[in-house]
């Protein structure tokens, strides 16, 4: 392990944005993904880092109007423990229930897993599916984006140097329903090799606002638009699943790595689709 | 857990006074019951973190050590070079050039050099070419940053099957392969690979040499074999034996892979450390751990077989090949064991195995619990139960017609005159896996399936052989020496170099000393595995622990016994301390002697390969998800015979480690390469199971003792190995219907079957 840059621990997001502003800082919330990249060195050292944890602005699971509002130092462990993610986000708290293991959970954060950007981070469809949209702030004010333009290429995201992200907002929809599947090596402690959210609304029998997200079959977590056209306004039958499977084996361009293969991202992804349609068509 | 023996050596094992630490007896043992199972010599100190690792110890004034490796499968060393805007003056860099011995690790033959010359050779990725040492570690890692290598690529060779150089090779058999072929029905022939698998130890390779006052140097850290690298530190530094120490620190796992690498480390230490003039540490981290130390080797097994009608085996024709690596390492002698092992153990009239070991510019492979038997059984239990599927008899049935029974004859014409539990442990481990009955059931479940199924259940079932301790001459070679003392302050000492890695030497050894003595577990210590003071009892490898050692250390304590008794007429136990202050100390050295009427001969390669066999047999259960391929392997029955059970709880834990870790390497754990290099060469890419995918593990142990050893154990170690793999996969085909003929089976692989797309490339092949 290298040298140890000094840390910053703001007690209140006002004298943390100061910081934020005085120098560039890299921000630590559960340190789960940066202390392995440090580690690893697959992370230039950091001058100085900013531990976020003690900033209660970034914690707490709230309704807010029609939406519910998840702050950015929200561990995996309290999102499966709460009532109010059951009831309005349940495939948030299957995915949180997937993530490494205890440890990761308890120290793991919904808003480092965001803004790490890894294509493989399992939240990540999960919002996307949900059009959930992130806040982001800093000395100069707060800004929303949207999770549809929070991942625009590998590793990378809006955030300003100096910006934090602050909380997650997703939108209530009534009868929306989300569906999350996760295809890890093992069943703990597994990096995805393909990892999937669809939602939809029904509507007359039919399904309406589709979104089917993905995480680790492209560089960044997607949205896989021709398949979701073909599901939109159809019904959950065979013959649209035979269909919609089809078409994201052709519209997924994975690649081989040391996790999996191409050609496995595909077949997989593509049959876990077949299955959620197979299992919510009740055929 | 269950035991059953069988009516023991014609030695006795019984001490004449009851102890209260005895080797469990036939019918002793019942499930749950540890009776004679003290608790484990080092295990309040692991527990309670006292017990001190290499990394634990503090040397004063120590400087940290650093390689320096090629980046590079195959080049010519042009030069070395140093930035010159560096402060060298704070860092010592060691290169060839600075061996005061020979410039070879020293083991079956001197082509691994310890440091490539300029001029030389690189012949693999992670090939050391100079060494670092420095006060601090930020100095170091600069330091290292500002070397750079001067070299000219030349063209690498990854794959084993156009490699042309061949490290050892065997061609070997018995009976007409023509005629047994002529009388055969039905000829079954398949292809089977497998690939690199890392041991993942706990604890990373770790070393600290410190110079002697002599002018020598001792060197202390991980490792399972003191004396092979006392043989490489006094070759490398030109020291004498006295001179050269090595001892062992408190080791976290081993599987082979701290059979020979240690030697290597501990020779690089001991040079930066001879040259500063201070303690040196050299402790790996994961990735350095993972991309440079040994695998276990890839292997491309290919059989053709011929059977009758009836089920009866009556040729088999096997060509065997594994990947060495760059250097040759032990592949000669992995080699010999793969070889001798492939027909599996199946008493076949016709028989012809041919092999050899290759280089390639990878890193060297080496010893992996098994040692080259798993790769070779995992193809033979794969083609017997594709025979079996062919005929369409149960592959519990087909086994049954074919296994060695008393009186075999082995493809080396070993006679196999006792000791033979082949039909044991398959009944055994069939009836309590209920495998007829599953194999119905799942069966039906096949038939109904249909196209809305999600997942399949499947069970399989395979058997194994493993020869007990060194192949052929091996042990005669060697001639090791283990020791029991008596002291002169009436301490009851055990003096054998055979390490404890987790597995339970220093737990055994006093059990099998107290038990011979007649005095409590307790009366009895152990010396340090420290060169200096422990003979040369041979390396901790090879199942030979308990049985050749043990053996050993038996006989000595039985001498010293015999010794005590006769100078003061009472039982040992009642005496010994008054022996002591009699007659002051007493040392009993015992030294190997051939087993009775076991003979090999090393220029035919015939005869008695191993004084004895142990067998296995594992039956696993499989659910497969029919949408991604994952396998959750249910549970794993393994009956395994090991001669004598010494340590019921120790026995079962290595049957339980050994199959799960025989899981991992059926289902998930690949090693990648490309350009040489392997690519998943941390924690984070590298996957084992974790708890969550450990099956249920159900441990029957078999005792069919071996007489020439006088407790009758035959080491149980790498047994388990041999079958889990081929039982997972002959389980994943009864669930899918398809065969996966390459490890792992894993998800890209058996959807790829399932899906009729492109397999992955065949394991173990660098891209
Ligand atoms: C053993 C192990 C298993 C894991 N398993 C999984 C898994 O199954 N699935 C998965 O998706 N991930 C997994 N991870 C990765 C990691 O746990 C998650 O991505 C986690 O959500 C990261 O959160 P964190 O709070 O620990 O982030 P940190 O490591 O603290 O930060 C991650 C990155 O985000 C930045 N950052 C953090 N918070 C903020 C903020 N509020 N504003 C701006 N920037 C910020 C940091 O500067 C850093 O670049 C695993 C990690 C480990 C070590």
């Amino acid at each position: 392990m290298p040298a140890e840059p000094p840390v910053a621990s703001p007690t209140s997001l006002g004298q943390a944005y100061a910081l934020l502003a005085a120098a560039p800082h890299r921000p630590i919330a559960g340190g789960t993904d940066v202390m392995v990249q440090i580690a690893a060195e697959t992370t230039p050292i950091p001058e100085r880092m900013l531990d976020l944890w003690r900033l209660d602005e970034l914690r707490g699971i709230r309704v807010e109007g029609d939406a519910l509002v998840l702050g950015a130092l929200t561990t995996y462990t309290e999102i499966r423990r709460s009532p109010l993610c059951v009831e309005h986000a349940l495939a948030l708290v299957e995915a949180a229930a997937t993530i490494g293991a205890v440890q990761i959970q308890n120290r793991g954060t919904l808003g480092g897993n965001i803004a790490n950007a890894s294509p493989a981070g399992d939240t990540l469809p999960v919002l996307l599916a949900m059009d959930a949209s992130i806040v982001a702030g800093s000395l100069r004010g707060e800004r929303t984006v949207a999770a549809a333009d929070f991942w625009p290429a590998y590793r990378r995201t809006p955030l300003r140097p100096d910006e934090l992200v602050l909380r997650v907002s997703l939108p209530l929809v009534a009868g929306r329903r989300v569906r999350y599947r996760k295809v890890g090596t093992r069943r703990a402690q597994a990096i995805s090799k393909v990892v999937m959210a669809l939602a939809w609304r029904e509507d007359g029998g039919v399904w309406r606002h589709v979104r089917l997200a993905l995480g680790s079959v492209a560089p960044t977590p997607i949205r896989a638009t021709e398949t979701e056209r073909v599901l939109e306004g159809a019904a959950p039958r065979e013959t649209v699943a035979d269909h919609a499977a089809a078409v994201l084996r052709g519209e997924l361009r994975p690649i081989d790595d040391v996790r999996s293969t191409a050609a496995y991202r595909k077949a997989a992804a593509a049959r876990v689709l077949h299955r959620l349609l197979r299992e919510e068509g009740g055929w | 857990m269950t035991i059953t023996t069988r009516p023991g050596p014609a030695t006795p094992v019984s001490p004449a006074a009851p102890s209260p630490v005895r080797l469990p007896r036939a019918g002793e043992l019942a499930r749950g019951h540890a009776r004679g199972a003290p608790l484990r010599r080092e295990g309040p100190a692991k527990l309670t973190g006292t017990a001190l690792y290499a990394d634990d110890l503090v040397f004063p004034g120590a400087w940290y050590g650093a390689t320096l490796r090629s980046t590079e499968p195959h080049a010519r060393l042009l030069g070395i070079e140093r930035d010159a805007d560096f402060d060298w003056s704070r860092v010592v860099v060691v290169t060839a050039e600075d061996i005061p011995g020979d410039n070879v690790v020293s083991l079956i033959i001197d082509d691994q050099p310890i440091l490539v010359p300029v001029g030389g050779e690189i012949r693999h990725q992670a090939e050391p070419v100079a060494l670092l040492a420095a006060a601090d570690r930020d100095t170091l890692r600069e330091a290292k940053a500002r070397l750079r290598l001067r070299t000219e690529p030349l063209a690498p060779v990854f794959d084993p099957l156009v490699s042309s150089q061949v490290f050892a090779h065997f061609d070997m058999g018995k009976g007409d392969i023509a005629a047994g072929f002529a009388a055969a029905d039905l000829v079954v022939e398949g292809t089977y690979r497998v690939g690199h698998t890392e041991q993942l130890y706990i604890e990373n390779q770790a070393m600290i040499a410190v110079p002697r006052e002599d002018g020598g140097m001792t060197v202390t850290g991980s490792l399972q074999c003191p004396y092979y690298v006392h043989k490489a530190l006094k070759r490398a530094l030109a020291l004498d034996s006295e001179r050269a120490v090595v001892i062992q620190a408190e080791t976290g796992g081993g599987f082979g892979g701290k059979e020979e690498y240690p030697s290597l480390l501990a020779v690089h230490a001991a040079l930066l450390a001879q040259r500063i003039g201070r303690p040196v540490r050299m402790i790996y981290g994961r990735h350095e751990d993972i991309a440079a130390t040994t695998k276990r080797h890839p292997a491309i097994v290919t059989h053709r077989t011929g059977v009758t009608r009836e089920g009866r085996i009556v040729a088999q024709e096997i060509d065997l090949v594994l990947d060495g690596g760059a250097y040759c390492t032990l592949s000669p002698v992995v080699l010999s064991r793969a070889t001798i092992h492939a027909g599996g153990p199946y008493d076949v009239a016709n028989v012809r195995i041919t092999s050899r070991a290759v280089a390639t510019n990878t890193p060297p492979n080496g010893a992996f619990r098994g040692f080259g038997a798993p790769q070779a059984e995992f193809a033979a239990e794969m083609q017997v139960n594709r025979v079996a599927e062919a005929l369409g008899i149960s592959p519990l049935e087909l086994r049954r017609r074919n296994i060695y029974r008393e009186g075999g004859v082995t493809p080396t014409q070993q006679v196999l005159r006792e000791s033979v539990a082949a039909q044991e442990v398959l009944e055994r481990a069939a009836e309590a896996a209920e495998f007829e009955r599953i194999r119905e059931r799942t069966a039906r479940e096949r038939a109904a399936r249909t196209a809305s199924a999600r997942t399949a259940r499947g069970i399989g079932l395979a058997l194994g052989w493993h020869g007990a301790g060194f192949t052929g001459s091996g042990e005669e070679r060697m001639g090791s020496v283990a020791s029991v003392e008596l002291t002169a302050e009436g301490a009851i000492r055990i003096l054998a170099a055979s390490t404890e890695m987790g597995q339970g030497t220093k737990t055994i050894f006093p059990q099998l000393v107290a038990d011979e003595l007649g005095v409590p577990y307790d009366a009895v210590e152990i010396a340090p595995q420290d060169t200096s003071i422990v003979p040369d009892s041979g390396p901790t490898v090879a199942s030979r622990t308990a049985m050749v050692v043990g053996g050993l250390i038996i006989k000595a304590a039985r001498r010293l016994r015999a010794q005590v008794e006769e100078r003061t007429g009472r039982p040992f136990a009642e005496s010994y301390l008054h022996d002591a202050q009699t007659w002051g100390g007493t040392r009993e050295d015992e030294r190997f002697e051939p087993y009775p009427g076991v003979h090999f001969d090393d220029e035919t390669y015939t005869g008695d390969a191993y004084p004895a066999f142990g067998w296995a047999c594992a039956v696993a259960e499989v659910e497969v998800d029919l949408d991604t391929g994952e396998v959750a392997v249910r549970s794993v029955v393994s009956a395994d015979d090991v001669g004598r059970v010494i340590h019921p709880v120790l026995a079962e834990g290595q049957v339980e480690g050994g199959t799960l870790q025989a899981v991992g390497y059926a289902t998930i754990e690949e090693i990648k390469l490309h350009d040489g290099r392997y690519l998943n060469d941390r924690l984070q890419t590298y996957l084992i199971p974790t708890a969550v995918d450990a099956p249920r593990i159900d441990a029957i142990l078999v005792e069919a003792p071996f007489s020439g050893a006088p407790h009758g154990a035959k080491g149980v170690g790498e047994l388990p190995m041999d079958v889990g793999a081929p039982a997972v996969v002959a389980a994943i085909h009864d669930a899918t219907g398809v065969w996966i003929h390459d490890l792992p089976a894993s998800p890209e692989r058996i959807l790829a079957a399932l899906d009729g797309h492109e397999p992955p490339g065949p394991p173990g092949i660098s891209a």
